[in-house]
């Protein structure tokens, strides 16, 4: 397949940035949309250029790594997946596609599609832990936690901290990743002790991050890798409300 | 600063209000539709003016009424700001963005819906609300009727009555999902009792201005 | 150089207790005076940075990503195991043990084993206490299964994710102690030497990996948990920046590199589709639970799958083992299916895969069962693909999956530098020549949480410490080399991408020191090895400049000792001149093909010491004792 790219290239953080047009040639339909930048990218540096960069890693959708907008969608066209399980098959012979990087203030991009996701690491450092300590611990059998509750708190921890619900969302909201973590302790009787205090700071703090607030457009789920439900946006309401009063 | 208005200051807080303003109002709905039933009646308005003038006598009423104005300034300017702060949380748009593919039309009209209705809402009080509590216009059923005798105005209430529908179509669920209530378990519930708010309610307001039409009232009645 | 292990006196089982009891404390008042650098945040590292913030030292922790979260721990699948007997089925501490010996085929050392598994179970109870949602029964206990063709059911498990929850167990506990402030976490940097002075790791520099500037840290002990070296293949189910950097500049600066050739390779992986490959992907073994592995009978067949009858079809796991059929242990089927392929059975475009079919599954189970059991697994191969396996069957391969060798490390954990530990997949010590499946998170986390916290503790109380600043001659003197290597990476300015290197090199690997190697394939490698090295720092084009983000830089300075590693590992597998776990010599095999150890001459660990030229290492061993397990012949006819 032939392809052409009109690809958001940013030398860094106070670069004004600019689509920029690449010819891709013999696209193969087997290959992942990562490895088709790859080879555009090999071209790029054969001719001098610098490569587009992009954030990647595990290649398996689970490090949560890459992420792009790709023809004005979070990881692309298709559910349920990150952009490194985005195969070329899913697009046509003579297709452009646009590829861009994440779009929040609280994501600055650092260069072309690489963005700086700090602020989700702020927000987990305000409380999306429980405060245990190393050895000491009782039996893991000790807490009964019957099966479907696990399994909720499971469907919640399985984000994966791509920042596709963001990205998606019309206002810049992470009410879907902080939701997602505070559903999960909320759930389990490990969190308990530190509900109130959790949501509270992590909140705060993603509002110190400047996300937006959440209007409730459900993109996020849409467009989340692993799926993730917007009841837990309600349970994080929930649990905020009950916090405050 | 003090807890409550750092609630209501953060971005859940924010969405919270919003999601408390808009059930009220969309509740007060319902007293203001009984009420609009009676110009159904034939019996020339009587009712419907009698109910009028209860409604602008009663203190408790016209305390009450003070609070709902309150509610629709405080939905409107929340809203406002909510919508400046989502705006400005991505500061630079994308060159392609298919938030249709993922989202329903009623979620992403939210914010024109809800200057349509404001548009509405002033064309509508300006028509019967000041002539009611400022020009001592005892007979607003008469008015009704001849303001209904108008293709025009049924076609722009008509109009007004299918954008409020839309508008609560999205935020009558959505305030529930706000205050947490929308779990696996009330999920349906919840989805029902929109169905009253954002398609009952509004049909409801719109049988009036089409009965007056094709069915008269009583076109005797002209205002001043 | 002097090895010394370090392995406490008495019986096994009262090693750890009684080596915890005779180490010397620091005095909690005086924790926070001790810096402790820990390069690498995957299991091993937040969990040991967070241990270590949480008994009070100043530690800094260092990682190439933005966050921990990143880490390819997070790819593990499968489980991690410990002796909890919950299952009531004859589990213990021993048993552990006797298992991962065994399972290593005789290479580990013991007394490390034993320790292993022996604080196994806190892991399990420290995970469950951080909120990690371990599979529940119905009843809300923990629920085990059994794992590898482990006899037991010791398998602790988070639906097929149950890395991504342990290292999120472990990045929120890291997450903690960078709240209350004992941990200070420095993102995107990547650590390029580590200092000595006077004799003891002092330091590191860093390379900040966003405004390309050389930063040098000092501290009292460096800890590295990098992990493994697996891309020195190119293609492996390693994430595509896991890299042997840290670990192969700490060993040009004098830690000891063991059992390099030993590398493991998972049987089912899905194969390579085209030059464009970039990395290969996993699937659980436990599809070989209820799949068929064969191919045609007829070589070069080039029908379709559904087009070769039943009898014109080959079994061949099925007809050469009997007993164990398609369940025989990793090596094996791996083993096989490259020989199936080389000897031109392959099937697929390029030839270089086998059939697993879930046909008889889905006849005997329905398709409905096969989703309930495999279904996350079928959709991943049909995402990849293209292909959908409830109608046709799946083609795997074999790809490198996991590396046993790293740098050496004594009962302490520490290398042969002092006061550099090594933790997690970078070192060499528990797994022996072949590691166990729901193995590797189990030592990451025992290293981390349970075991590299008091070894250390114990190095800072019996040392006295200099004081040094970043501004030490040694540390001048190492970010002068990095910046040298890194300028002169830049000035080749040739006509070939590092990617393009790293290619031809990992081939040349997995085609003679790969699967299944033999004398005159390694010396071949020795000769191409070194040349494709050589070419490339006559040949590679770097674009950009080293004070940005410069991703193609990165990756050089990866690839260039990737390049130096795999020569060692070629060297390491044609001294080894047996055939042990993940490692077969081809010249070493029992009548039925099977791997033949020669435990007179090879029970040993070769530490293989950088004599200052790559390709002329110097051999040290560690003779290994068998006290407890003995040796014998592993068996599945």
């Amino acid at each position: 397949m032939k392809l052409t790219l009109k690809v958001w290239r940013q030398n860094n953080k106070n670069d004004e940035g600019r689509f920029v047009d690449y010819a891709a040639k013999d696209v193969s339909p087997d290959m992942s949309f990562l490895e088709m930048l790859d080879v555009v990218n090999i071209d790029l540096v054969k001719k001098g250029e610098t490569p587009i960069v992009f954030d990647h890693d595990c290649r398996e959708g689970i490090c949560g790594s890459c992420g792009m907008m790709i023809n004005g969608r979070a990881h692309g066209p298709g559910r349920g997946i990150a952009t490194c399980q985005l195969h070329m098959r899913s697009f046509n012979d003579g297709d452009e596609i646009t590829i861009e990087p994440w779009r929040a203030k609280a994501f600055p991009v650092l260069k072309d599609l690489m963005v700086d996701r700090t602020s989700f690491e702020r927000i987990m450092r305000a409380g999306g832990y429980t405060s245990a300590k190393t050895g000491g611990i009782p039996d893991g059998n000790t807490i009964l936690i019957p099966k479907p509750v696990a399994d909720e708190a499971f469907d919640a921890a399985a984000c994966i901290g791509c920042g596709a619900c963001v990205a998606a969302c019309p206002n810049s909201s992470a009410m879907l990743f902080v939701g997602a973590k505070v559903s999960q302790l909320a759930l389990l009787p490990q969190g308990q002790a530190e509900r109130e205090t959790r949501v509270t700071r992590m909140v705060a703090q993603m509002d110190e991050e400047k996300f937006g607030s959440c209007s409730n457009t459900y993109a996020c789920e849409a467009e989340c890798p692993k799926g993730i439900s917007v009841t837990h946006i309600a349970r994080l309401n929930r649990e905020f409300v009950s916090a405050q009063f | 600063m003090n807890p409550f208005f750092r609630f209501i200051n953060s971005s859940v807080g924010k969405k919270v209000l919003m999601s408390l303003t808009g059930i009220f109002l969309a509740i007060f709905l319902i007293e203001h539709l009984a009420g609009n039933l009676l110009l159904l009646k034939n019996d020339n308005g009587e009712a419907f003016n009698g109910f009028a003038k209860f409604m602008g006598g009663n203190p408790v009423v016209r305390i009450l009424e003070v609070g709902l104005l309150s509610l629709v300034l405080l939905h409107i300017f929340n809203g406002t700001r909510l919508w400046l702060g989502n705006r400005s949380a991505r500061d630079k748009g994308y060159g392609a963005y298919r938030l249709d593919e993922n989202t329903t039309l009623q979620s992403r009209m939210m914010k024109i819906s809800a200057a349509l209705v404001f548009v509405f809402l002033t064309v509508h009080m300006k028509k019967f609300w000041v002539p009611a509590r400022f020009q001592g216009e005892h007979d607003i059923a008469s008015l009704v009727y001849y303001t209904f005798q108008q293709p025009f105005y049924v076609i722009f209430y008509l109009a007004a009555f299918f954008i409020l529908g839309y508008h609560l179509r999205h935020g009558f669920q959505s305030a529930f999902q706000t205050m947490g209530f929308r779990t696996k378990r009330y999920q349906s519930l919840i989805e029902f009792v929109a169905v009253l708010f954002w398609l009952v309610l509004p049909l409801g307001f719109a049988v009036i201005p089409l009965y007056i039409y094709f069915f008269g009232g009583s076109p005797v009645a002209v205002v001043q | 150089m002097t090895m010394n292990s370090n392995i406490p006196e008495g019986p096994i089982e009262k090693k750890w207790s009684n080596h915890k009891f005779n180490m010397k404390l620091v005095n909690p008042a005086n924790r926070r005076k001790y810096k402790i650098i820990v390069v690498g945040t995957g299991l091993a590292g937040s969990s040991v940075a967070a241990t270590l913030g949480e008994l009070g030292y100043n530690v800094h922790a260092f990682c190439y990503h933005e966050s921990p979260r990143r880490a390819h721990s997070i790819a593990a699948q499968g489980g991690i195991n410990a002796p909890k007997n919950y299952s009531n089925d004859g589990d213990s501490v021993y048993r552990l043990f006797y298992d991962t010996i065994k399972g290593g085929d005789y290479r580990a050392r013991e007394s490390n084993v034993f320790r292993l598994a022996e604080v196994s179970g806190s892991i399990i109870d420290q995970c469950v206490a951080q909120g990690v949602p371990f599979a529940r029964d119905y009843a809300g206990y923990l629920d085990n299964r059994s794992f590898g063709g482990a006899q037991v059911a010791r398998t602790f498990y988070a639906r097929g994710q149950t890395g991504q929850q342990l290292l999120l167990g472990a990045y929120a506990a890291l997450n903690r102690q960078i709240d209350v402030g004992t941990v200070k976490f420095y993102d995107r940097r990547e650590m390029l030497d580590v200092v000595i002075i006077d004799g003891k790791a002092r330091g590191i520099v860093a390379r900040n990996l966003i405004s390309g500037k050389i930063e040098s840290y000092a501290a009292d002990a460096v800890v590295l948990a990098t992990g493994g070296y697996g891309n020195v293949f190119f293609l492996s189910t390693n994430a595509k920046a896991s890299n042997a950097t840290a670990v192969w500049r700490a060993h040009k600066k004098g830690a000891l590199f063991g059992n390099p050739c030993f590398t493991q390779i998972h049987p089912t992986c899905i194969p390579v589709s085209g030059e464009h490959q970039s990395k290969l992907t996993l699937m659980s073994e436990s599809l070989r639970n209820d799949g068929r592995v064969w191919v045609p009978k007829k070589k070069g067949d080039t029908r379709s799958a559904k087009d070769i009858p039943e009898n014109e079809r080959d079994y061949y796991l099925e007809r050469l083992y009997p007993s164990f059929g398609n369940l025989v242990p990793r090596d094996v089927a791996s083993r096989r299916a490259k020989e199936m392929c080389d000897n031109g059975y392959g099937v697929g475009a390029s030839k270089m895969a086998v059939y697993l079919d879930f046909a008889d599954a889905i006849k005997r189970l329905g398709s409905d069962e096969v989703f309930q059991k495999y279904g996350n697994l079928l959709d991943m191969y049909k995402q990849i693909t293209g292909e959908d396996p409830y109608k046709v069957p799946m083609r795997i391969y074999p790809a490198v999956h996991y590396t046993m060798g790293g740098l050496w490390v004594d009962y302490n954990l520490m290398s042969t530098i002092p006061g550099l530990f090594v933790l997690g997949e970078a070192n060499f010590s528990d797994h022996g020549a072949n590691r166990l499946g729901a193995s590797a998170l189990m030592q990451g986390l025992a290293d981390g949480y349970f075991i590299a916290p008091y070894t250390i503790s114990n190095y800072l109380a019996s040392n006295k410490f200099a004081a040094v600043k970043e501004d030490n001659k040694e540390f001048t003197e190492a970010e002068n080399g990095v910046t040298a290597t890194i300028n002169k990476l830049l000035s080749i300015d040739g006509t070939k991408t590092v990617d393009e290197f790293h290619r031809e090199f990992g081939k040349a690997m997995w085609d003679y020191v790969g699967m299944a190697r033999n004398k005159a394939g390694l010396q071949k490698a020795l000769k191409i090895l070194p040349e494709i090295r050589e070419k490339f720092w006559k040949e590679v084009k770097i674009t950009g400049n080293a004070h940005d983000i410069n991703t193609e830089l990165e990756k050089a300075q990866r690839v260039a000792d990737f390049m130096e590693l795999g020569e060692l590992m070629a060297i390491d597998a044609l001294h080894r001149e047996e055939s042990c776990g993940g490692h077969f010599r081809e010249e070493y095999q029992t009548e039925e093909g099977e791997a033949k150890r020669n435990d007179k001459k090879f029970a040993y660990v070769a530490a293989w010491e950088y004599t200052g030229k790559p390709g002329k290492p110097k051999m040290n061993k560690e003779d290994l004792d068998f006290e407890e397990v003995h040796p014998s012949q592993r068996s599945y006819k």
